[in-house]
């Protein structure tokens, strides 16, 4: 993994708008919204302000440290996709609803598209490409193949963390946990059936493999 | 060789590799995420695309100022799509375009371009005709027999208004492509040359269709796609954004330029289902016979005139027909195929006024299904109909679950049941396909096809592999580009019927050649020869055999490479159309609060010679699952004063969940007499009943119609208050 292929971004003094930038106007606009930690972050802003510029920023990513140089306004699907070549995370909605950008993040299923590339530094992130061990599959992945919980497959990589994600913290899960846990991914081909059935073969492996090893 | 060769499958019970259960080839490479869209790629010095589009839904384009944006750190390329004076029919519509170096500048970029605009009058609904005004055009009335006097002869007759509204194909894989214009970029210096990365449904035709915009030879235009991410009849040619794009890249100098649509123009701009409301009026004998039909209809399917899809559906026979249709142009975007175009709509009108009829005469619906059978109107489809309507019921407990309209007991929470029909042709498209065996015993098969995730790799592989008595690892197959054998587009369930027979023919040429090279080995005539198990053996003495590996070595240094080639006509134990399904909705209705929950869901279909039986169900799944999602909650939302889209988003345009379809049961009529009539696609037929077996199992819970789709907490309610139109 390089930061070899990143785009060109050229220095941006007098930039507009950021994600963070609103963020940060709205905790300190924000009178209804109380001395929430919006307004905690903003007040303590100007003495660590990043940007708007690109700044070089670290991300930990399936266990190994990552350099590249983003606009804080990026968020962490677009600097997976756009600077890492991690494409395994979709962009479809782009607003935290269909979970095509799941990720793993400090242990907890993430929507990338919801997460700024600047605040996952610091945490641990699995992405899909970390899964597989050399060319054999995850068994959430092998799961997902074995029952043909994939069409398109453009949803299936988000899928697929998420329901890692909640295998892990539901090992002994039951069907109708599943179609609650796994209900906050959306596909358009249909898979569901193929779903709920990879979900419980994998949670099935995924103990084997524990008490084996 | 003089003779034809025999291109027949074997008999089912014979075949070793059609007809198994094989799981997708690309699966690994899917849920691993290895698998490479073309909206993943970014080849080297690759720069960033971002759409500037219309905030009106009518308007004019007064004045557009990109000097600005030209100046900006980063940007690269400015390209307007949308002079001063062009009128914009539909909000989304593309203004102008940037290139820049990142996506956050291209974004910025095409923001800061400065348009002014003269906003026109909007017309943005169709649900009531009467507000259309000029907007909306009669097509004409059609009669057929006497419909007056039947009307005045049936014992019985029943009346209701139905309305299915526009929906979005949604593809979770915007459209869009990785795109490169090289001027002067061939051998001789002079023509330019394109790359392009789409996604698309259609990669054989899609360099002709850039060709006929660009002004590029089209065999200077190089197209590959290895995955996509759902099409559902939306992205058949290269669109719009691939001439931006191709622009785009001319003018930065040549790069490769990414440009696809984010996710509120992708809804309003990338395609849509019309709508189409009706009257319908039925009439009809006591035993449940259909006597007499009156439709008048309306719909649109955007700012261009789109009629309402021909009642009734299926049972297109019924003697006395009148019917009205009318179409409404909207300031909306414009309609695309969508998954078996017009025909929910037209189950969905039909099957409801099937249902109410049975209502009305208090018959069970899949008695009167089955008493009208007869007008089906591909001939022989009537005894499928009655074979499925019975296996759906068995299937469902309808015996024991069904109930007449409304007995659903005194609970708040009511059951009920309903039944629809579907049909579709699904007959092959052209294609042509090459077999290469290799003097080393490697086999490749060469098609210019797409694989949408319908399994299209998984079954080529399987036709090739049957056909070559080889194990499926034993081939390789190339798909995705323009080189190869050109195929079709994959649309219309026409792929499978394509390429299976084309891969058939070219497996058994390229099969003809190698009998010829090793029958001297094995003291036997070409034609006495057949390929069982990885050896080619004379027919009748299985100990006189050659090895696949040693076959192949007979070949010398030259390799066999044959073409298949397939016309799209129906050939009668290979390929044909027709396909028949039936499905049943067991639902729940909460009364009070007008939730509506799947309880379970059957399908049973039949699509000719099952390739696979598990990428078949999947299809079916799949179909139905998007089906339900459109029954229940799919909407597009315009709002009349302003016209703007009001959902062009995935939080408040619904798509169902994991939890929301209930359970599904697919039944896959596979029988001799059905395998025999050959392979038929089946991509479509599955998703058009559904709206109406959901919308006919409420009716039957709650003991009234309601009347549009989806589903929905407003409109049950609605209905149950009494505030129906």
């Amino acid at each position: 993994m390089s930061s070899r292929k990143d785009p060109e971004v050229p220095a941006r003094p007098n930039s507009g708008f950021s994600r963070r930038g609103f963020i940060q106007r709205v905790g300190i606009g924000g009178g209804a919204l109380g001395t929430g930690p919006l307004e905690k972050e903003a007040a303590a802003a100007p003495a660590n302000v990043a940007g708007p510029g690109p700044v070089p920023i670290t991300l930990n990513l399936n266990g190994k440290p990552v350099k590249l140089t983003v606009e804080p306004r990026v968020t962490l699907v677009d600097a997976l996709r756009n600077y890492l070549d991690l494409t395994g995370a979709k962009r479809v909605c782009d607003r935290g609803t269909c979970g095509a950008c799941t990720v793993i993040m400090g242990g907890k299923t993430v929507y990338a598209c919801t997460v700024l590339a600047i605040d996952a530094q610091g945490k641990n992130i699995e992405t899909i490409e970390g899964l597989a061990t050399g060319n054999t599959l995850h068994p959430v992945s092998q799961a997902f193949w074995d029952n043909d919980a994939q069409q398109c497959g453009y949803c299936t990589p988000g899928f697929v963390m998420a329901c890692k994600g909640f295998l892990d913290e539901h090992p002994n899960c039951t069907e109708e946990d599943v179609k609650h846990g796994l209900g906050g991914n959306l596909c358009r081909c249909g898979t569901y059936m193929g779903v709920r059935k990879a979900a419980l073969q994998a949670a099935k492996a995924m103990k084997g493999a524990t008490k084996n090893g | 060789m003089a003779n034809t060769p025999d291109y027949n499958y074997p008999p089912m019970d014979k075949r070793k590799i059609i007809g198994q259960r094989y799981k997708r080839l690309d699966g690994p490479a899917k849920s691993s995420g290895r698998a490479k869209y073309s909206s993943d790629l970014k080849p080297p010095d690759m720069l960033f695309g971002a759409y500037l589009h219309s905030p009106h839904a009518h308007a004019k384009v007064t004045s557009i100022d990109t000097s600005e944006v030209e100046k900006m750190p980063g940007v690269k390329a400015v390209y307007v799509a949308a002079p001063a004076g062009t009128e914009i029919n539909w909000q989304g519509y593309e203004v102008a375009a940037v290139a820049a170096t990142t996506e956050e500048i291209a974004r910025e970029a095409a923001l800061k371009i400065k348009v002014d605009y003269e906003v026109l009058p909007h017309l943005v609904k169709d649900d009531d005709l009467a507000l259309a005004g000029a907007r909306a055009k009669q097509g004409g009335e059609r009669v057929v027999g006497d419909p007056d006097k039947a009307f005045q002869d049936a014992e019985a007759v029943s009346e209701g208004h139905y309305g299915i509204p526009v929906v979005y194909h949604c593809c979770l894989e915007p459209h869009g492509q990785v795109i490169q214009w090289k001027p002067g970029a061939d051998a001789d210096g002079k023509s330019d040359e394109i790359h392009a990365w789409p996604s698309t449904q259609n990669v054989p035709d899609y360099a002709t269709s850039l060709s006929q915009n660009l002004k590029v030879p089209a065999t200077n235009i190089k197209v590959r796609m290895d995955y996509i991410g759902g099409g559902f009849g939306s992205k058949f040619t290269p669109d719009a954004w691939a001439i931006v794009g191709a622009n785009l890249s001319k003018k930065a100098g040549g790069r490769p330029v990414k440009l696809y649509l984010d996710r509120a123009p992708e809804l309003m701009i990338a395609g849509n289902r019309p709508s189409a409301y009706a009257k319908i009026k039925l009439g009809g004998k006591k035993d449940g016979t259909i006597t007499a039909w009156q439709t008048e209809s309306w719909g649109s399917g955007g700012f261009q005139p789109v009629n309402p899809p021909a009642q009734p559906y299926t049972y297109a026979n019924v003697p006395n027909i009148r019917e009205v249709r009318t179409t409404v142009s909207l300031n909306g975007g414009s309609q695309r195929a969508w998954r078996a175009p017009g025909n929910q709509q037209a189950s969905y009108l039909t099957c409801c006024a099937i249902e109410d009829f049975a209502a009305k005469i208090g018959m069970d619906p899949i008695e009167v299904f089955k008493a009208n059978a007869q007008y089906a109107a591909r001939s022989g489809a009537a005894d499928t109909y009655r074979y499925q309507l019975d296996k759906a019921a068995e299937l469902a407990e309808w015996k024991k679950l069904w109930h007449p309209r409304g007995q659903s007991g005194s609970g708040t929470i009511k059951r009920g049941m309903g039944v629809a029909i579907g049909s579709w042709n699904g007959n092959g498209h052209r294609s042509q396909c090459r077999t290469v065996i290799n003097p080393d015993g490697s086999v490749s098969v060469e098609i210019g096809s797409q694989d949408l995730g319908t399994g299209t790799r998984t079954i080529i592989t399987q036709v090739a592999a049957e056909s070559l008595g080889l194990q499926m690892g034993q081939v390789k197959l190339v798909i995705g580009n323009n080189d190869l054998p050109p195929d079709g587009g994959s649309g219309g369930s026409t792929t499978v019927g394509g390429v299976s027979t084309s891969t058939r023919k070219a497996a058994i040429n390229a099969l003809m050649k190698l009998y010829e090279a090793c029958a001297p080995a094995l003291g036997a005539q070409p034609e006495d020869l057949e390929a069982v198990d990885g050896h080619i053996r004379v027919k009748g003495s299985p100990n006189k055999s050659l090895t696949w590996q040693a076959a192949c070595r007979k070949l010398g240094t030259t390799s066999i490479s044959e073409m298949g080639a397939h016309n799209g006509q129906a050939i009668p134990g290979l390929v044909t159309g027709g396909a028949a399904g039936v499905q049943i909705a067991d639902v729940s209705v909460d009364t009070e609060t007008g939730m509506v929950r799947i309880n379970r869901y059957v399908a049973v279909h039949d699509c000719g010679m099952v390739i696979n039986p598990r990428l078949a169900e999947s299809q079916v799944y799949g179909a139905v699952i998007m089906g339900i999602s459109t029954a229940l909650y799919e909407e597009r939302i315009m709002d009349r004063e302003t016209g703007k889209t009001l959902n062009p988003d995935m939080e408040f345009y619904k798509l169902a969940g994991i939890g929301d379809i209930g359970n599904i049961i697919v039944h896959m009529d596979i029988r001799e007499e059905n395998d025999k009539r050959g392979v038929i696609g089946l991509g479509e037929p599955p998703a058009v009943p559904i709206c109406a077996a959901v919308g006919n199992a409420v009716a039957n819970a709650i003991g009234v119609r309601v009347p549009r789709i989806p589903m929905t907490p407003a409109h049950v309610l609605d209905t149950l208050e009494g505030r129906n139109a």
